[in-house]
């Protein structure tokens, strides 16, 4: 019999989610509050990332994620998700930095991943700051529109048979030996389910309560900034080393450290604070100066471009700054896939195929759920029980 | 942190400067910021003060004199140190900070030069006005398609005529002046399309009853009209402009009851500018994310919600005039008084000398200036709607948004197969409203197109206006030291 699958969350990784659950002929429902990409996919730069993962869990994930990009891709069309495999270029600021880069870089490359230390980063970027001793070029990192990237991999979904409904889960039911049967709507109506997946992103905690399968998911706020068009001057993700440092950090206060890119639309992204404050939409002038700041350091022409925009969103991420992806002990049935930190569009094609290797109990698209066993969320429920 | 005032104002307009009037005679000290060069906003524009003799235009003007004399006050006020006067300051931010509120702006007096300054008090009044509503149509991206908020404001401010043969379409009250003014200053305004049937009038007619003013307004108007043989036309509307380079002609269309052209009836008339409004947008950009609520007004936009004394669900966040919702200058020079009455009553401010008796007699007179025309606004929208099958003009070829040339056909699609139910989320698929502009032009009509029949709430731009990075620098080094 057909599994009925239902995906809370229409994000970039609940349509991942409901694009390989599909593909590999389950019955799909997305379920989600607001339309596709409405949350924090919507509130992104589109990093597909590399670059500044350590080797571990996550780094795994990203490969098979990065690998299944190019599918995606391939399969979608690279122009509906401007998919733009354009590599990343970090660089250091001092020799010090340097080095320790380019042991970051080593052991990176130990785990499989392409890194290309680089002497003449001038070359790369011609409009890069005088004075900037090297970096490393990572290939691999790539972009995409995040929510173009989510309708298309949602709209590939419903061509598999999935379907979209507008709704808010408010409970999950449970048949008698404690097994999911389906989610009841805030509408009233219940959509019969034998699997749940909770892909809600920043409010994954929120529904995971619901569902009766809590997971500590909270938010880290950031803003990104938004140039005025300009013609391309920027060719590759550039950033500094200090970011990968910040993304790692458990630290509750603000921390900035620019990425900058430039877009198909001409304009320069640069990304992104980030700051422990819950889920405060309040505008915080100082973080905008300060990236701004570290833009124009790293590219001094930035100075005379007129920002345009701000935004912010909040990345959802776990106390171990992993993603929280596989079955749900507590609740057969219930399969969390969010926590995904700054990391959500990167990782999402992976965390799709790796949860629908989950629920078919076996590899899907190169995803081995007995090779990502450092995200399940057994690692929160064993060493210091449920979070809540 | 140190404040440079009790009340900060944005907006020199009707609303502000009433407002800072009011404040300052009440005791306070006042921190008036605009972007403007001189104070006046666009309803008092004025050329710049060094061309003023040489450039007339009061007779362009209304209410002269209470200009003048709120000029005179803030004068006054400057000289004795109290008020801190910031023209050509442009807000970019405005947050809360310590209970009290820090205002952004980028000081460019020395323009293209610019240079951030933060200003800080425990109250912040928020007046700053509304724009041109504009509903895209075959052609309105051709140069010399203006708004005719764009042809008052040269008119005003440098005495220019943007043609010798105009076209004005649209709808609303504010077609009248910006045509007698064309015609004073020599344009021949060969057509003026206004899409509303002056009947619509007679279903509320107990506003305009109550309004005398506005009445006299209104026939000056007809007679200026009258005397340079400009005829306005209802139920028609500008459905297309024309041209290779720059637009050349326009067609007009009669209007059936919907707002749809009737097959027919359209004929070409050749121009060589064209001015276009349909009612006026609220500049919410420093309100949205302040978090105030908004309310529904009844020309379709969201507009600030304030109490019966200007006050925003913000506390120490006060707003007046067109942000509240449209309704011209004098109900914006009344809401600015009341505001700042509600300021000096929340700051405890000692009662100033004079007549207790006439300052109160004055509060109930601006109330009841706000109630009675805030009641004609609202006759006024009910009166001028955007046609409901304006739509019916666009190609899938228009372009909507014109920052990133996103046509209306890409608008459709995204709403239809795209499923998006809102301008943010067509934005999203589609770039409308990414560009320079941020979607201040297109919004209105993206929003119409997308979910019609809701007020229109305008995306919450964090950043108000465009601010160079370089300068942006410079305000961490600041703040860092």
């Amino acid at each position: 019999m057909t599994q009925k699958v239902v995906v809370v969350g229409a994000g970039v990784v609940g349509a991942a989610c409901a694009f390989h659950a599909a593909s590999a002929g389950m019955d799909v429902t997305v379920v989600d509050r607001g339309p596709v990409g409405g949350g924090t996919t919507s509130r992104g730069e589109g990093n597909v990332l590399l670059s500044d993962k350590e080797p571990g869990p996550e780094l795994d994930l990203a490969r098979l994620s990065r690998a299944l990009w190019d599918e995606a891709a391939g399969e979608l069309g690279p122009d509906t998700l401007e998919f733009e495999p354009k590599g990343g270029l970090v660089v250091a600021s001092t020799a010090e930095g340097l080095a320790e880069l380019r042991a970051f870089a080593a052991r990176q490359e130990a785990a499989g991943v392409r890194a290309e230390p680089v002497d003449r980063v001038h070359d790369l970027e011609p409009h890069l700051a005088p004075g900037v001793p090297g970096g490393v070029l990572y290939p691999q990192d790539a972009q995409v529109q995040p929510v173009l990237a989510a309708a298309a991999l949602l709209r590939a979904a419903v061509r598999h048979g999935a379907r979209f409904r507008n709704g808010e889960v408010a409970a999950g039911v449970t048949g008698p030996d404690g097994r999911i049967t389906g989610v009841r709507t805030a509408a009233g109506g219940v959509l019969p389910a034998d699997a749940v997946v909770n892909a809600a992103g920043t409010w994954g905690g929120e529904v995971g309560r619901r569902l009766g399968a809590p997971v500590e998911v909270l938010p880290r706020r950031g803003f990104v900034l938004v140039t005025e068009p300009l013609p391309p001057m920027v060719r590759h993700k550039v950033y500094s080393a200090d970011y990968v440092a910040n993304v790692a950090s458990s630290d509750a206060g603000l921390e900035t450290s620019c990425v900058v890119e430039g877009t198909r639309g001409g304009t320069v992204l640069i990304g992104a604070s980030r700051e422990r404050v819950g889920f405060d939409t309040t505008m915080n002038p100082a973080v905008v100066a300060r990236l701004a700041a570290q833009a124009c350091r790293l590219f001094p022409f930035l100075r005379d471009v007129h920002l345009i925009r701000a935004y912010r969103g909040f990345r959802p991420y776990c106390p171990d700054h992993l993603p929280v992806v596989g079955p749900d002990p507590r609740v057969p049935g219930v399969f969390h896939a969010c926590g995904h930190e700054g990391a959500g569009i990167g990782l999402a094609p992976g965390t799709g195929a790796l949860v629908t290797a989950h629920l078919l109990g076996r590899p899907w698209r190169g995803a081995d759920p007995a090779a990502h066993t450092g995200l399940l969320p057994d690692r929160f429920l064993t060493s210091k029980g449920a979070s809540e | 942190m140190s404040e440079q005032g009790d009340l900060i104002v944005v907006g020199a307009g009707p609303a502000g400067l009433s407002a800072a009037a009011a404040a300052l005679a009440g005791g306070l000290r006042v921190v008036l910021v605009d972007s403007g060069t001189t104070v006046g906003g666009q309803y008092w524009r004025h050329p710049p003060e060094h061309a003023r003799a040489a450039i007339r235009t009061d007779d362009l003007h209304h209410r002269l004199r209470e200009y003048r004399a709120l000029a005179d006050a803030l004068s006054a006020a400057r000289t004795a140190g109290r008020l801190d006067l910031r023209t050509a300051h442009h807000v970019w931010s405005a947050v809360r900070e310590d209970g009290g509120f820090a205002v952004h702006a980028a000081d460019r007096r020395e323009a293209p030069a610019e240079t951030l300054v933060v200003l800080r008090a425990p109250r912040l009044l928020v007046a700053t006005g509304a724009y041109d509503r504009q509903l895209p149509f075959p052609g309105w991206d051709l140069p010399g398609v203006l708004t005719i908020g764009g042809l008052q404001a040269l008119l005003k401010g440098g005495g220019v005529t943007a043609g010798g043969r105009v076209a004005l379409g649209g709808t609303g009250p504010f077609l009248l002046p910006v045509a007698a003014g064309l015609a004073a200053r020599g344009a021949e305004v060969v057509a003026v399309c206004e899409a509303a049937s002056p009947l619509a009038w007679l279903r509320h007619p107990g506003p305009l009853l109550r309004n005398p003013g506005k009445w006299a307004e209104g026939a000056g108007y007809a007679l200026a009209l009258a005397r340079h043989r400009v005829r306005v036309r209802p139920r028609t509307a500008i459905v297309r402009a024309e041209g290779d380079d720059r637009v050349t002609a326009v067609r007009i269309a009669s209007l059936a009851a919907d707002g749809s052209p009737r097959p027919g009836t359209e004929r070409r008339v050749e121009v060589d500018a064209v001015g276009v409004g349909w009612g006026f947008a609220p500049q919410l950009d420093l309100l949205v994310p302040l978090g105030c609520e908004l309310t529904a007004a009844e020309d379709g936009n969201a507009v600030v919600a304030v109490d019966d004394g200007q006050r925003t669900t913000v506390p120490g966040l006060y707003a007046a005039g067109e942000v509240c919702g449209v309704g011209g200058a004098p109900l914006a020079v009344a809401e600015g008084r009341l505001a700042a009455e509600s300021v000096l009553a929340d700051a405890g401010a000692a009662p100033v000398p004079g007549d207790p008796a006439v300052r109160a007699e004055r509060l109930a007179a601006a109330r009841t200036t706000v109630a009675r025309q805030r009641a004609f606004a609202r006759a006024m929208a009910l009166a001028h709607p955007l046609p409901a099958a304006w739509s019916e003009w666009l190609t899938d070829e228009t372009v909507v948004c014109r920052c990133e040339e996103v046509t209306a056909g890409a608008v459709r699609a995204a709403c239809a197969d795209g499923g998006a139910p809102d301008h943010r989320q067509v934005k999203q698929l589609t770039r409308a409203g990414m560009g320079w502009c941020q979607g201040r032009m297109c919004g209105p009509a993206v929003h119409c197109l997308a979910a019609r029949g809701r007020p229109y709430v305008p995306a919450e731009r964090l950043v108000a206006t465009p601010v160079t990075l370089g300068a942006l620098a410079g305000l961490d080094e600041m703040e860092e030291q």
